[in-house]
């Protein structure tokens, strides 16, 4: 008895000793805490030697895990860039499947760097939800699939009709708002899975499945029969893609901003992957420093100076992306369209490297 | 007094060897450890919040959810604001959990007596179900049910009429409903209310038969007029509505019940009644066969064995892990959002998602299930003090 006292008397003690110093650590945690929230990802980046990248991981050409568990596509490439420029190496990426109701928290609860992964620009988003845009990498609209024989051809014939929709998109609330808008009444059958949605639509429990257009694109080319559904003529929404970081984290934003701008650029100044070694002691000062054989463009941001020349080498430039997951060189031979470059009549631009 | 206290604290030892002391110090050294361990948590919280530009607040709740929602007990738009999207969704929640506990009650109920059943067939099938249902996991179930069973009805335009009054199609299943959810309400309390009457009723016809042996007429006819009137605003009184389908495909009138709902019910109702089957069989068995023995010498049959004088000893058994079950199938419910029913959960993941506000609507969502529980059991707690032994 007396020795089991004393046992638990020490556990006691011991308990108490540690629940003390919790109580210090979260007392004066804000020191500590502190000293490692304010640092910056980037540096959590670089001392892990790895990037932790949020993507889908279901989407045919913007991210897709095939048999050998390879990932593919372009918001793939784009966390490949962000790793290339500051690790200097393309394939130091873990990638995390995340689905869009999770996305958000794991990001701004640190569980990932960066998402890449089909994510909406809105202004709640940026302001609200605490989240930081970096630029555009794929302009959408969203879109409607439907049967081709199911005699639908525009959102008023879905009066008391079902639309399979994914949950936690920006989809979910602009169909609500053109619904609204066009009075009609329809019924929503939201999913939180996207398998799980276009499984339902397939077998035929909504006459239609909205999503961002490349997306539902992308996913035609997975159903049974391909050729029995089309996209309706109608775009109701604008759909600005792209990476994003978490708020009050600016150096690392900037990273992943200035990188994504960086792959613009270099389509740009016409830099791919295959040329790239022509341009070694180029006359061109706006290369040179863009390709950090000039000027402090790199290290000014905590990165090598060469970072540019590293994204193009190992991954290319955006054209070179965008061919090789989404347009002539795919499956899917999308036109640029919005997606060139603002030269060209798009709406790809970066701003100055200077 | 100074030098008596003076001379306590300095026996130590003692004090250390005290089993009084202990049994006060590991009360406080508990308290110390929880209390730390929630200020650390939360505090943590606090700062990340903070850390993001993000205070802990509720205000959100106001603004409008701008999402729409499939079906709904409760009026509801678009431009609502989020509580009452979430009304919408515990609204679902609780039309689930309501129709998941009377039909688990009842198909869990038969499938355990029927584990007792001299039929070999009904016997076997008993223990097939409870095996296969028990040891697959729900969402695998859901899915199943939502896919595989649901998914293969018709389309609306080759629907499936069961006797011209009830519809299946891969929408969903159509019956006869009361003409407004007024008259259904009513309805239901009147169902309700003339079972609770009726009990009383009987019991306390069986009690003056007992004590005088005559008697009990009154109360029989009291019983058929209960009867009559029930029937009569049941058949009469609720301005039925019977489901017609259309000739393009789709149904006019009665009571939609979508494939979501259909699916999620169905897979609850056999789920947890695989539990309750045991929970049942279990029950039974605690009676002891002395029970059995001494009501047939008396000449009594099986069947009114097992109703007069097995099964209201087992209910003091059965009670109050039924309690666990119906909290059990509570909870899961949460798990029909996979399968797109508008339950809490679903509601509520979309609504952080568009706020951002994933911690507000998480306690916002334990509460809500913390409070559903807590008010089965105390419904349970009241029906087990009934059954229990009462000594005198």
């Amino acid at each position: 008895m007396r020795k089991w006292g004393l046992l638990a008397a020490a556990l006691g003690l011991t308990l108490a000793a540690c629940g003390g110093g919790t109580t210090t650590a979260g007392g004066d945690g804000s020191t500590t805490a502190g000293g490692g929230g304010g640092g910056s990802r980037l540096d959590v980046v670089k001392s892990r030697g790895q990037l932790i990248c949020g993507v889908d991981g279901g989407i045919p050409g913007f991210s897709f895990v095939d048999e050998s568990g390879t990932y593919s596509g372009l918001d793939v490439d784009v966390c490949k860039a962000v790793a290339a420029a500051v690790l200097g190496d393309a394939e130091a990426v873990e990638y995390r499947r995340l689905d869009s109701t999770e996305r958000f928290t794991a990001l701004t609860g640190g569980e990932v760097d960066m998402l890449s992964r089909n994510t909406t620009w809105t202004i709640s988003r940026d302001t609200s939800v605490g989240l930081e845009f970096a630029p555009t990498t794929f302009f959408d609209g969203q879109g409607m699939l439907v049967r081709a024989d199911s005699g639908i051809t525009s959102l008023e014939d879905f009066a008391g009709q079902a639309v399979c929709v994914e949950t936690g998109t920006t989809t979910e609330l602009n169909l609500t708002d053109q619904m609204r808008q066009l009075n009609v009444d329809f019924e929503p059958v939201v999913f939180q899975d996207a398998d799980a949605a276009y499984a339902a639509y397939d077998e035929g429990r909504c006459e239609g499945m909205t999503s961002d257009k490349s997306q539902l694109i992308a996913r035609r080319s997975t159903l049974p029969n391909p050729d029995e559904h089309t996209l309706l003529e109608v775009t109701m929404s604008k759909e600005p893609l792209g990476p994003v970081t978490t708020n009050n984290d600016s150096a690392w934003y900037d990273v992943v901003k200035w990188v994504t701008y960086g792959l613009i650029q270099a389509e740009e100044f016409g830099i791919s992957s295959d040329n790239i070694t022509t341009f070694e002691g180029t006359d061109n000062p706006d290369i040179a420093r863009f390709l950090g054989q000039e000027g402090t463009l790199g290290t000014d941001m905590g990165l090598p100076n060469d970072f540019m020349a590293q994204v193009i080498t190992q991954v290319g430039n955006y054209g070179e992306v965008f061919d090789r997951n989404l347009g002539a060189d795919s499956q899917f031979a999308l036109e640029r369209g919005q997606n060139a470059l603002w030269t060209e009549g798009g709406l790809m631009y970066a701003p100055p490297f200077r | 007094m100074a030098h008596d206290s003076g001379g306590r604290s300095f026996d130590l030892k003692a004090m250390l060897r005290d089993e009084r002391f202990w049994k006060i110090a590991f009360q406080v050294i508990t308290l110390i450890v929880v209390i730390a361990l929630l200020s650390f948590f939360l505090g943590n919280l606090n700062r990340n919040l903070l850390q993001q530009g993000r205070a802990f607040s509720f205000n959100f709740l106001r603004n409008p959810a701008g999402f729409s929602i499939g079906e709904s007990l409760i009026r509801y738009r678009p431009n609502d604001p989020y509580w009452r999207a979430l009304m919408v969704g515990l609204g679902n929640t609780i039309t689930l959990v309501a129709g998941g506990i009377a039909l688990t009650t009842l198909l869990g109920t038969v499938a355990g007596i029927a584990s007792f059943s001299k039929n070999w067939l009904v016997h076997k099938l008993s223990r097939l179900y409870v095996g296969l249902v028990r040891n697959i996991p729900l969402l695998l179930q859901l899915f199943f049910w939502y896919f595989a069973i649901y998914g293969t009805l018709p389309r609306p335009v080759d629907q499936i009429s069961v006797l011209g009054i009830a519809f299946l199609n891969n929408r969903g299943v159509y019956i006869p409903w009361a003409g407004s959810a007024v008259l259904a309400l009513l309805g239901i309390a009147a169902t309700i209310g003339a079972a609770i009457a009726a009990l009383y009723l009987w019991q306390w016809r069986t009690k003056i038969r007992i004590e005088t042996g005559v008697g009990g007429k009154a109360q029989s006819i009291a019983l058929a007029v209960l009867g009559v009137v029930w029937l009569g605003i049941v058949v009469l009184g609720m301005n039925w509505t019977i489901p017609s389908g259309l000739e393009a495909g789709g149904v006019t009138g009665g009571l939609r019940l979508s494939r979501e709902y259909v699916a999620a019910l169905t897979a609850l109702v056999f789920y947890t009644s695989a539990f309750v089957a045991e929970i049942v069989r279990a029950g039974i068995q605690s009676v002891s066969k002395g029970q059995w023995e001494a009501a047939r010498s008396l000449g009594l049959h099986a069947g009114i064995v097992m109703r007069l004088v097995v099964f209201p000893q087992a209910l003091r058994v059965i009670i109050p892990p039924m309690n666990s079950e119906y909290m059990n199938l509570t909870k899961n419910t949460s798990l029909a959002f996979a399968i797109a029913f508008p339950e809490m959960y679903s509601i509520a993941t979309t609504t952080y998602n568009q706020t951002g506000r994933p911690v507000e609507v998480f306690v916002v969502l334990m509460a809500t299930y913390l409070i559903l529980c807590l008010l089965i059991t105390l419904v349970m707690n009241q029906l087990n003090r009934t059954v229990q032994f009462k000594e005198r």
